[in-house]
């Protein structure tokens, strides 16, 4: 005899989980990883699986000490790899391994694990290593010369001498910068791929990137070398895009998106980092928890509030 | 013996830092090297143990209305005798303590500890109950102060002395910077809950 099920609505049947959206996320990163490694030489796979297997190390570790069960549902290797996207290309690789073991312990477990997490894990990941080791953390490597020769990043250029990079490098990825960021057209691919599959909101890469080139037009600077440089993409993408740490209504995360927009051009104009990217997606996660708490939507079957109709019954 | 329960209980189970969590506004301070947590704990241990002594001298004669501006007059004389001994005698490590010296008077263990403690019990109690709060308050501030000191610098030197050489070539810039003391806390902190639970489980 069949078991009748009796569980309040939603009664939607899907077969989305959270292992199938993860795996979807590690395909639609492999172009921008091919990407990384085209451009800067194999020493970026190291980095990569360095990465992705202190990643999982730790999270195993923790866990146990948690008293929980190890489950790979790869979240921990998207940490790790999206840890090593926002890693400059000759990083050492303990640096990196302690970055992404201190991703995964201190943001992401000693929060509570997956779904607990209040900032994203990879972002903190790589603001430990950026106040950690400034130096090796922003020496660049030049693309396709598979050496250590070191140069600046089109926003470095940019800040420092005042010099522009075409647009055309920038969106095919022949920059230096870090693994992930330098080709833009890479990370869209992705990006679109999993809107298409409506795994990801389109509202706040739209929201995010959107905001920075107006903002940048309207300020004076030229809003495509400012969308395509730096990590906006990547950031847009693959970070702000994150569940857990983003508003989960639609209004939100188009605030979410602006917020975050508008604190890049800040810290791009007047801060003293030439990319803002990390810190703006970082200070929008701790906004997140009150964004939900303001922007509710309409219960349904409440009418819509008008601000005349709720004046005049006070 | 329940004396010694007033001398040990500051060390261990009432650790001032890590399970009263006061007196932080120093330890973030302070404690990026080993010397200057040592001289901050002489200084509030002295600070502490006279203050407790005087304050539970006194606790009969001290009007409760205005008992908190009583204890901050006695421990900010203190305060200033330490400040001024310091000063004369170890100007290298005064002026590396810099404000957080004089800022002693609002540590939050030595008021804490005149209000919850010395104000109520007598004089030979709170004589122990200092020395055990300041006993644990080093114990803290110098445990912590070794791992920020061999995380940031690579290396630990105590008053010239290398006790242990230089291990890494690139330390952590951060852990000498406040996140890296909070860290550092957090992460002991851890470690005592987590022995204590596992100890409850048992």
């Amino acid at each position: 005899m069949p078991e009748l099920i009796v569980s309040p609505s939603p009664h939607l049947r899907n077969d989305v989980s959270i292992e199938k959206i993860m795996y979807s996320v590690i395909i639609a990163l492999i172009p921008t990883t091919a990407c990384g490694v085209y451009f800067f030489g194999v020493h970026v796979l190291y980095v990569i699986i360095t990465c992705i297997l202190s990643a999982l190390f730790t999270e195993y570790v923790a866990l146990r000490l948690m008293g929980r069960k190890f489950v790979m549902d790869g979240s921990a290797v998207i940490t790790g790899l999206l840890l090593a996207l926002c890693l400059p290309p000759g990083l050492p690789l303990w640096m990196a391994a302690i970055g992404a073991a201190f991703a995964i312990a201190f943001a992401k477990c000693a929060f509570g694990g997956l779904g607990h997490n209040i900032f994203n894990p990879a972002l903190v990941g790589r603001a430990f290593l950026m106040a950690s080791w400034p130096v090796a953390m922003t020496t660049w490597t030049k693309p396709l010369t598979y050496d250590a020769i070191t140069t600046a990043t089109p926003l470095g250029l940019w800040k420092m001498q005042n010099i522009a990079t075409p647009p055309i490098n920038l969106a095919l990825g022949n920059v230096s910068g870090c693994i992930g960021e330098t080709s833009a057209l890479a990370i869209l691919i992705g990006g679109v791929f999993l809107i298409a599959k409506r795994y990801i909101d389109w509202r706040i890469p739209l929201s995010y990137i959107g905001t920075v080139g107006i903002l940048m037009l309207i300020l004076g600077q030229d809003p495509l070398f400012h969308i395509l440089a730096g990590g906006l993409f990547l950031g847009a993408f693959f970070m702000a895009t994150e569940y857990v740490t983003t508003p989960i209504t639609s209004k939100g995360r188009i605030i979410f998106g602006v917020g975050a927009g508008v604190i890049v051009v800040v810290i791009r104009l007047i801060g003293g980092y030439p990319g803002g990217v990390c810190f703006s997606i970082l200070l929008m996660n701790a906004f997140t928890p009150l964004i939900d708490r303001h922007v509710r939507p309409r219960v349904y079957g409440v009418k819509r509030k008008s601000f005349f109709v709720s004046s005049a019954n006070r | 013996m329940k004396q010694l329960d007033e001398l040990t209980k500051g060390v261990f189970k009432y650790n001032p830092i890590f399970y009263l969590v006061l007196g932080l506004c120093p330890l973030l301070a302070v404690s990026t090297r080993v010397d200057n947590a040592l001289g901050m704990s002489l200084g509030v241990f002295f600070v502490l143990v006279s203050s407790n002594v005087i304050i539970s001298l006194f606790r009969h004669w001290i009007p409760s209305q205005v008992r908190i501006p009583c204890f901050i007059v006695v421990i900010a004389s203190f305060v200033t005798i330490v400040e001024l001994f310091m000063h004369g005698y170890a100007p290298e490590l005064h002026e590396r303590l810099g404000i957080y010296l004089p800022l002693i008077v609002v540590n939050c263990i030595i008021l804490g500890r005149a209000e919850a403690f010395a104000s109520k019990k007598p004089v030979f109690d709170s004589f122990l109950d200092a020395i055990g709060m300041s006993i644990g308050f080093t114990l803290g501030i110098v445990g912590i102060a070794l791992c920020r000191e061999a995380l940031s610098t690579g290396k630990i030197a105590i008053f010239g002395y290398t006790i242990i050489p230089t291990f890494t070539p690139s330390p952590s810039v951060m852990m000498l910077l406040p996140p890296g003391a909070f860290l550092t806390i957090g992460v002991i902190m851890a470690l005592i809950n987590y022995r204590s639970i596992r100890k409850e489980g048992r």
